[in-house]
Parts: C-alpha cells; sequence; structure tokens
C-alpha cells in the first residue's frame, strides 16, 4: 500500500536513520568503529593462535607476513593479543555503557521528575563528579582490587553521575512542557508520564553521550591498565600490552605503537560517530550547521 | 559580587563533606579490610591487628569517622605507609611538579585552542575550518599516553632534542625546567586543545549570527574590534566552563603524564601509592587533589559572575 509505505518512510526515526547515513562524519565513524567491533567479534577465528602462548625462540620478531604485527618479549603473538584486546575493549565499553544507560537514565529522570529528591540526589552526583575521572577510577580499583569486573564498576561510579546529569535536564525541560502538563492534568500517572511522555522525548541526547562515553570508557580502561590498576597482567588489554612495551621502546617500537593505533581507531571513530549523531539528533545544533 | 562568591563557598561545603565521606569510606569498603591486603596472604593474626591498630581501624566506626574529621581539620592527613612520611607533607613537596605541568599544559591549551576555535568560525566551512576540525578530533582522540611514548622515540630517542624524562625545578634553572616539561605539557595539552577548539568553535558560529554583530558590522566597525569585543566577549562564557573542566581533566591527565615521564607530582604519588596500597596516602592524596577542584569550580563560577552581569542578578 502506497500510503502506508509513504508514512513508514516519513517516521521520524526513519528520516533520521536517512540523514544519519548521509552524513559523512558519522558513516566514516561508524566504519571506524565496526572495523574494531568486527575483529573484537571474529578474534578467535581471525587470530587462532591463542594470544599467551610463550614461544621464547620467536622474541621481539617486528611486523611480518608470518607474525602480522610482530611479537613481543615473550615470543607471544602481537596480532592475537591486539585482537582478543578488542574483545576486552568492546566488553568494558558495552558494559559502561549499558550500566549508564540504565543507571543513568533512572537516577536522571527521578531526579529531574520528583524535585524534593532532586536536591538529595544531585549533591551526591556532584560530589562523585568533582573527583577528577581517572583519579577516581583508580581510587575505585585500588579499593575493590584489579579485574575486568572491578573495573567496569570503577568506570560506571565514574561516569554514571554525568550521564544522570544529562537525562536529568532534558527532564526537567520536558516536565515543563504543555503536553506533559495536559497530560497529568487528563489524570495520567507519573509511571505513565515518564515512560510514554517524557522519556522518548529525552533520549537524544543521551545517545549522543552514550557514544562519546564508550570512547571515554575505552579509554580510561585503556589507561589504568597502562598505569598497572586495571585488569592483571597476563591479560591481553590493550593498556596491558602497552605498558609491557615501554620497557622495549626502542628496540621494539611496534609493541606499543599497534595497539595504540587500535585504541586511537575506536577512540576516533566513537568520537566521530557522536559528531555525527549529534549533527542529526538534536535540533537546536543542527539548525547552526 | 561578594553575595554571588558567599553562595558559591556555601554550596560547596555539603560537596566537600560527602568527597570527605566517599574517601573515608574507601578503605573499609577494600574486602577483607585493608590490613590483609597490605600485609599479603602469609600474614599472621598478629601482624593484621597490630596493622589494623596503628591505622586506627579497631576503633568503633563513629569513632573513627570523629578523628578522621578530626585530623583532617587539622590539616593531618596520616602517614604514608610507603614513605614513613606525613600524607600532607608528601603532597606539599610534590605539590609544584604537578601545578608547574599544569600551568604550562594551560597555557599551550589557551593560546593554540582558542586561537584556532576563533579562526575556524571566522572561516566557517573554508580548508581552514576542516584542517582545524580535522586537528582537534585527533586530538580528543589521541590517548595522552600513547601521544606521549611515540613523542619520546621520536623526539627524545631519534631526535635527541629533549629529555625523555626527569625533572628539573623551575628556580634551579628554568630552562632545564622548560625542556623537561615541554613534552609533557604537550602531551597532557593535546586533549583539552582539541576540546576547547571545538567548543570555541561552536560558541562563536553562535555568537557570530546573533543580530547585535551584524548591527556592528553595518554600522562599520573593523573586523578585529567585532570579534574581540562583540563576539568573543559573549562566547567567553561557556568558554570558561569548559576551561573548568579542563582543569579537572589537567589533574587526571597529569597523573598519567607524571607517571611516563617520571615527574615527581602528585599524579606519580598516587600511582605509586595505589599499585603499593598505601592506604593513608590514596585517601589522602584524593581528598587533596578534590578539594583543590572544588576550590577551581568555584573560581570559575566567580569568574563566570564577573563576566556576566545576568548570572549576578539570578544570584542575588
Amino acid at each position: 500500500m502506497p500510503a502506508d509505505e509513504e508514512g513508514l518512510w516519513h517516521r521520524p526515526s526513519v528520516l533520521a536513520l536517512r540523514r544519519l547515513l548521509h552524513h559523512r562524519l558519522f558513516v566514516s565513524g561508524l566504519v571506524l568503529f565496526a572495523i574494531i567491533v568486527v575483529a573484537a567479534i571474529l578474534a578467535p577465528v581471525l587470530a587462532p593462535i591463542n594470544p599467551d602462548k610463550i614461544d621464547m625462540n620467536a622474541t621481539f620478531l617486528p611486523p611480518s607476513l608470518r607474525h602480522l604485527f610482530g611479537t613481543d618479549n615473550f615470543g607471544r603473538s602481537l596480532f592475537s593479543r591486539v585482537m582478543w584486546g578488542a574483545r576486552l575493549s568492546m566488553l568494558i565499553g558495552g558494559a559502561t555503557v549499558a550500566i549508564n544507560a540504565v543507571a543513568g537514565t533512572v537516577i536522571g529522570a527521578l531526579a529531574g521528575y520528583y524535585r524534593r529528591i532532586d536536591n538529595i540526589v544531585m549533591r551526591a552526583n556532584d560530589a562523585l563528579m568533582a573527583f577528577p575521572p581517572v583519579l577516581l577510577a583508580i581510587a575505585v580499583t585500588a579499593t575493590l582490587g584489579p579485574s575486568i569486573i572491578d573495573v567496569i564498576i570503577a568506570l560506571g561510579v565514574v561516569y554514571t553521575p554525568r550521564t544522570a546529569r544529562i537525562v536529568r535536564s532534558s527532564v526537567i525541560v520536558l516536565r515543563e512542557m504543555e503536553y506533559v502538563q495536559a497530560a497529568v492534568a487528563a489524570g495520567a500517572g507519573d509511571w505513565h508520564v515518564l515512560r510514554r511522555h517524557i522519556l522518548p522525548n529525552a533520549l537524544a541526547p543521551l545517545i549522543v553521550q552514550l557514544s562519546f562515553l564508550f570512547a571515554y570508557a575505552v579509554l580510561t580502561e585503556a589507561t589504568l591498565s597502562f598505569l598497572g590498576v586495571g585488569a592483571v597482567p597476563p591479560t591481553p588489554t590493550w593498556g596491558n600490552i602497552m605498558a609491557e612495551g615501554r620497557e622495549y621502546l626502542t628496540t621494539a617500537p611496534w609493541i606499543i605503537a599497534i595497539p595504540g593505533a587500535a585504541l586511537m581507531i575506536t577512540v576516533l571513530g566513537l568520537n566521530m560517530l557522536g559528531d555525527g549523531l549529534r549533527d542529526v539528533l538534536d535540533p537546536r545544533l543542527r539548525i547552526q550547521q | 559580587m561578594i553575595r554571588v562568591i558567599a553562595s558559591r563557598v556555601a554550596s560547596a561545603v555539603p560537596i566537600l563533606i560527602l568527597v570527605s565521606l566517599i574517601t573515608f569510606g574507601m578503605i573499609h569498603m577494600i574486602p577483607g579490610g585493608p590490613a590483609a591486603a597490605i600485609a599479603g596472604l602469609s600474614a599472621t593474626p598478629q601482624q593484621i591487628a597490630e596493622i589494623n591498630h596503628n591505622l586506627g581501624l579497631d576503633k568503633p566506626l563513629p569513632v573513627q569517622l570523629y578523628r578522621w574529621y578530626d585530623q583532617v581539620l587539622h590539616g593531618n592527613l596520616g602517614t604514608s605507609l610507603l614513605l614513613g612520611q606525613p600524607v600532607s607533607q608528601a603532597i606539599m613537596i610534590r605539590l609544584p611538579v604537578t601545578f608547574g605541568l599544569s600551568l604550562y599544559a594551560l597555557v599551550i591549551t589557551l593560546a593554540i585552542g582558542l586561537s584556532s576555535g576563533i579562526l575556524a568560525a571566522l572561516r566557517q566551512n573554508t580548508w581552514v575550518d576542516q584542517v582545524a576540525m580535522i586537528f582537534s578530533i585527533i586530538g580528543i582522540s589521541l590517548p595522552n599516553f600513547y601521544l606521549a611514548l611515540l613523542m619520546i622515540i621520536f623526539f627524545a630517542v631519534d631526535l635527541g632534542w629533549l629529555p625523555s624524562g626527569g625533572y628539573v625545578p623551575f628556580f634551579d634553572d628554568p630552562l632545564g625546567w622548560l625542556g623537561a616539561m615541554t613534552l609533557p605539557a604537550i602531551s597532557l595539552a593535546l586533549l583539552l586543545t582539541g576540546l576547547l577548539a571545538r567548543i570555541t568553535r561552536s560558541t562563536m558560529l553562535e555568537v557570530l549570527r546573533q543580530d547585535y554583530i551584524r548591527t556592528a558590522r553595518a554600522k562599520g566597525l573593523p573586523q578585529r574590534q567585532v570579534v574581540l569585543k562583540h563576539a568573543l566577549a559573549n562566547a567567553m562564557i561557556p568558554i570558561v566552563t569548559v576551561i573548568g573542566i579542563i582543569v579537572s581533566l589537567l589533574l587526571s591527565g597529569a597523573v598519567v603524564t607524571e607517571t611516563i615521564f617520571s615527574l615527581p607530582g602528585i599524579g606519580q604519588l598516587l600511582t605509586e601509592a595505589v599499585l603499593n596500597r598505601d592506604y593513608p596516602m590514596v585517601q589522602g592524596g584524593v581528598l587533596v587533589v578534590t578539594a583543590l577542584m572544588v576550590g577551581v569550580n568555584i573560581l570559575v563560577d566567580v569568574l563566570y559572575a564577573a563576566l556576566d552581569p545576568r548570572v549576578r542578578y539570578h544570584a542575588s
């Protein structure tokens, strides 16, 4: 039915998607990020050599056809280690985003909608945001211990207040809108108003925030493991590989250069993706472009 | 103005109380307690009891809390387990290193970030704009420890232009200080410069579209005066907010930068403390750094009010 097709084609979400796919920055970012995601998913297939397999006869081999990314001081395949490192980065980034999407939305929506708890929640938020991010993450992992789960918790503690603040500020504006007031006057319950009228309209800034957050989370995790307070060393995280390569900076620079480049591609891709999302989803900025 | 300052300081008090409670709580959240973590797996019960006694952890919680506040308010943050030195003293010795590094990085950030952001906005959609924006998105995406290591390989090892690490006090040898701090300051400033350039550009674009700018141009004011006096003055308000964020990121970045370039600052002190499970040091250091942050934010808010009469009006 042509009428329905027309309707589907002009739905706001489809329109936004079409605009995104014509946004050069967004598409380039998506491609970069997709490379890393595919590498992470296909790591066991593409890099069948065990990333922890030590071969003392093949140490410090520079990149070649046999060892695409070279080998490290224990003769471990850096190709395997970097590919498996991508898995951990994606896992930690994804988990942090998931924690933020749920906890940040719940806290932000409650604080924005109910003035009485707003004050208390936001003071606690301010206190957590007063800590410099990496320092707070270090302090949390120092307290809990260095493991992947603890790093995820630390990143959740560091970034959830920031996400909550963004959701809250959207909710505060939306709460005063006439259509919301009308819904309240018509007898809609709080839960219904929040879920059906407020949160769908608060989604755009949240999505933009979450794409940047993924980048911060990957970067902070790499920083933590580089400093030695992230996942424990034999674990192949990009930060760990770079920390181990520091000693051989001059003789085997590829040990640092390759995981660093992977990290940069991830963060760059996500930042471009986030910029594109913001251009398309945030109507206030769209007028300026 | 005084009212603005007073209200900002007053609003910082609950934040500082919460921050101190969180740092106090840290030591109690360690699984198995800090004594077990410090003494290791082979610790005897006597050793654990002794450590707990030394840290005051054998007292009831309210007593510990009271003692913590009593100490903190007297400037006593306990004694470092690793250095055997008072925590506050260790921090005071290392503060000038971090302060100098941050200031150097801030100068680079402001000089390059502001000017390239303004230029990009004035030349919107030209190659100047595109180059500036490509560099700034790379700037915010290049991990600072990666850049630091690459710069060490090129500038310190290959070319031998600058030292790869080590600290020279400014008052002993100002030029030596500049040499030792240049690579760390650049690696620290990169992310912040990109961030500032992007915000400056978008704020300037917004301001340049306003009617009063058109009026200023229409009445024949020279470009320099329109940009600096009419546009930048109004764009400064969001930019100052970002500078507040930048100072917080400076302290975060310093942790990594100081470790790589072996600069004996707060960042390195705290990383060492974490790695060696020196809990009093971590607790005290985090508290001091965060209190400094809150202080900087008050300063930013006051600056905000000084720049924008509307803020002064709403505050009173």
